[in-house]
């Protein structure tokens, strides 16, 4: 069991990247990612984030919207009912309010930390990795356990991701780009390099 | 006007905006639904046809499909089921009660169900044509599905069909490119004892080995794909895939009893 | 408020202000679906449906929306689009439907679908955000049909399916670069077309942080 999930989590890290080999999450990945601090602040939050959401989102997935998931509220009619077509609209919605809910707790319990992560959690729900990792959860028919996993995993692999951008970012600024290149140009070239690095962990099976 | 911050206005919009959309969703959902699972079922006939190589373009595939028989068989005896409810591979595969997990599990697919599916396609005269059996297997990203038709001898591969994968574009994602799965046709997949026996090569498959016709030319520049292929092959043919089923169905066939 | 434009408006986004290239808005799903022109059409199309008609209706009901909820409101409406183009997708186009897979409904995390509806339908009258809608998904659509046009070409040696370039492996003489097919081109594709937009308009070439200073060291020995 413990190699199973072992072998998950190595996975979403790093073989399905959410950032290098889907994707996902472009937008915030390429505009915040100047300076390694606040690239590591927001890589956390997405962390945060994703291990709360993804879970969640199995369980109304399993307990709400799946087709015969309502069985157990022991009324008949509501036995066969499929609302996986809603499915979308709660996902987003959840992730929307978990990301208020988790700013307003922060911010009453941990001050120090909702400084810290403060201004990135309302960017966060419009990061497509959040959605994207709820959405490859029910692709792939993943149990309670393996989506807690799959959700630590896959913030994790976003945040080393984004860090190592921004890193090469910092050291970008010493280099002399053609103009046309420099800023945007640049940095898409750079995120295409390290996609293909990472293409290189296909295959790797624990 | 008022002011639209106030907490009857927040609630009159919240409640209003999500009854119009609810309405509007659920509209479009129900209404295409039909539609949608008739779509969902066109296309697994369409890919068990093209793996039998019964499909010509243009053609009816319901109408097809009709002399086509779906059966659901148990993996570990080898005989026909008929559960009562159905047989759904897919949430099947899910359920603790109607799968396990594999040990050693050489085609990379976690679980496998206790029932299996098999589609039998007969000729115009009634006589068997082919067995198509779909299977799948973990590759270098991505789960593969696939449908293999076997001839009524049950060794000789009648065709292939690979009609779901991640594979790399360009290299592993080959599998569907129809000039390879025409190599496979006429490959033998089964030995006479009934074992499953199958390589997919490196390249070329070399000129001259004896065990020729159980081989079939891998893909260029993808290995681990070309792995999958064959330990998929391998798995659903051996003994905890569709061996056992096979092997009866076989003994049968000799005795006159299925034609 | 000055009058807008409607010709502005519905232009501006296409090579000025276009939202990849300049606002970075909008490319998480541009780069996984470029592999093939008829996925690239059906996402542009789907997109171009979703932003004019959310940009409409939030506007439409922009004075009734309270402030602290409007970004809920926003994604709902949204939300329900997507969903209805998921739907006729899968009743209608179902073998594009499924190479689409997740993409169609991370629309709703496109940047540019609240981007706009925040900056542009929360301020202006619904025709003109219709507008403004329609004219950022085209500029969203030029640089994904240019990508994903190259790469089928390059890739395979197809547009739209039909084979330009006879290949190599089928007998022909064109070798196709596998390098398109993967992800990563993408990247490179855009930020040549960055490339090429900014050597064109030399306004919109970011300004370094740090200038280089020249070198000053005089003699190899240093």
């Amino acid at each position: 069991m413990f190699e199973h999930y072992l072998s998950l989590f190595i996975r979403a890290v790093f073989v399905e990247n959410m950032a290098l080999a889907f994707f996902l999450g472009m937008c915030t990945f390429l505009a915040i990612s100047k300076k390694v601090e606040t690239a590591l602040g927001l890589g956390i939050a997405v962390i945060v984030v994703l291990t709360l959401t993804v879970p969640v989102n199995n369980f109304i997935l399993h307990n709400f919207l799946d087709e015969g998931a309502l069985a157990w509220t022991g009324i008949a009619a509501l036995e066969q009912v499929d609302l996986r077509f809603l499915g979308l609209m709660c996902y987003i919605g959840l992730i929307a309010a978990i990301v208020q809910i988790l700013e307003m707790v922060l911010d009453r319990y941990v001050p120090a930390l909702y400084n810290a992560l403060g201004i990135f959690l309302p960017l966060i729900t419009v990061n497509c990795a959040i959605l994207g990792a709820s959405l490859f959860m029910v692709e792939r028919n993943y149990q309670f356990g393996e989506s807690v996993v799959f959700g630590f995993g896959a913030g994790f692999g976003w945040a080393l991701a984004i860090v190592l951008l921004a890193a090469i970012r910092e050291k970008l600024k010493y280099s002399d780009v053609p103009e046309g290149l420099r800023g945007l140009g640049i940095v898409f070239v750079i995120t295409g390099l390290m996609s293909l690095g990472f293409m290189s962990f296909a295959g790797v099976q624990l | 006007m008022k002011d639209k911050n106030s907490i009857g206005n927040v609630l009159r919009v919240a409640v209003g905006v999500c009854l119009v959309c609810a309405v509007i969703v659920s509209t479009a959902a129900v209404t295409l639904r039909p539609l949608q699972e008739e779509n969902r079922a066109a296309f697994r006939q369409l890919n068990v046809l093209r793996a039998a190589g019964l499909y010509e373009p243009g053609m009816n595939v319901s109408a097809a499909f009709e002399r086509i028989e779906r059966r659901i068989i148990d993996f570990d005896t080898g005989s026909y089921v008929d559960p009562p409810g159905g047989f759904d591979p897919v949430r099947a595969v899910r359920d603790p009660a109607q799968s396990r997990a594999l040990s050693g599990d050489p085609a990379g697919i976690g679980r496998r169900t206790h029932y299996g599916e098999v589609f039998l396609a007969y000729d115009d005269g009634g006589q068997l044509e082919r067995i198509i059996l779909p299977v799948h297997a973990y590759g270098l990203w991505s789960t593969m599905y696939a449908f293999l038709a076997l001839e009524p001898d049950l060794r000789t591969v009648a065709g292939i069909s690979f009609f779901e994968h991640g594979e790399t574009p360009g290299l592993g994602g080959e599998i569907d490119n129809p000039r390879w799965q025409e190599n496979w046709v006429g490959r033998r997949v089964r030995d006479q004892a009934g074992n499953a026996v199958f390589r997919v090569d490196r390249g070329r498959t070399p000129e001259g080995v004896a065990d020729a016709d159980y081989r079939v030319d891998g893909l260029t520049g993808a290995t681990i794909t070309s792995k999958g292929v064959e330990n998929m092959v391998r798995f659903w043919l051996g003994e905890e895939g569709y061996g056992t089923y096979l092997t009866r169905l076989e003994s049968r066939i000799r005795a006159g009893e299925v034609m | 408020m000055a009058q807008l434009k409607t010709r502005e408006v519905l232009f501006a986004p296409i090579f000025a202000n276009n939202p990849i290239a300049l606002q970075i808005l909008g490319i998480c799903s541009a780069l996984a679906i470029t592999t093939k022109l008829s996925t690239t059409v059906t996402m542009c199309l789907a997109v171009i449906f979703v932003l004019t008609l959310s940009n409409f209706f939030v506007s439409v009901i922009r004075n009734m929306i309270p402030s602290n909820i409007r970004i809920i409101v926003q994604m709902t409406i949204i939300t329900a689009l997507v969903i209805v183009v998921d739907q006729f997708l899968q009743a209608y186009a179902f073998q594009l439907s499924r190479e689409l897979s997740v993409f169609v409904g991370l629309i709703i995390t496109n940047c540019i679908v609240l981007g706009r509806a925040e900056a542009f339908a929360m301020q202006n009258p619904p025709w003109i955000s219709a507008v403004d809608g329609f004219g950022n998904a085209l500029g969203y659509s030029v640089v994904l049909l240019a990508v994903g046009f190259s790469r089928e070409l390059f890739g395979s040696g197809s547009v739209f399916g039909m084979q330009l370039m006879a290949l190599a492996s089928e007998g022909g003489w064109y070798i196709p670069n596998g390098l398109m097919l993967l992800p990563p081109s993408a990247f490179f594709l855009i930020g040549g077309f960055i490339w090429i937009l900014r050597s064109v308009r030399v306004e919109q070439v970011e300004t370094e942080p740090y200038e280089i200073g020249p070198n000053t060291r005089t003699s190899p020995a240093f």
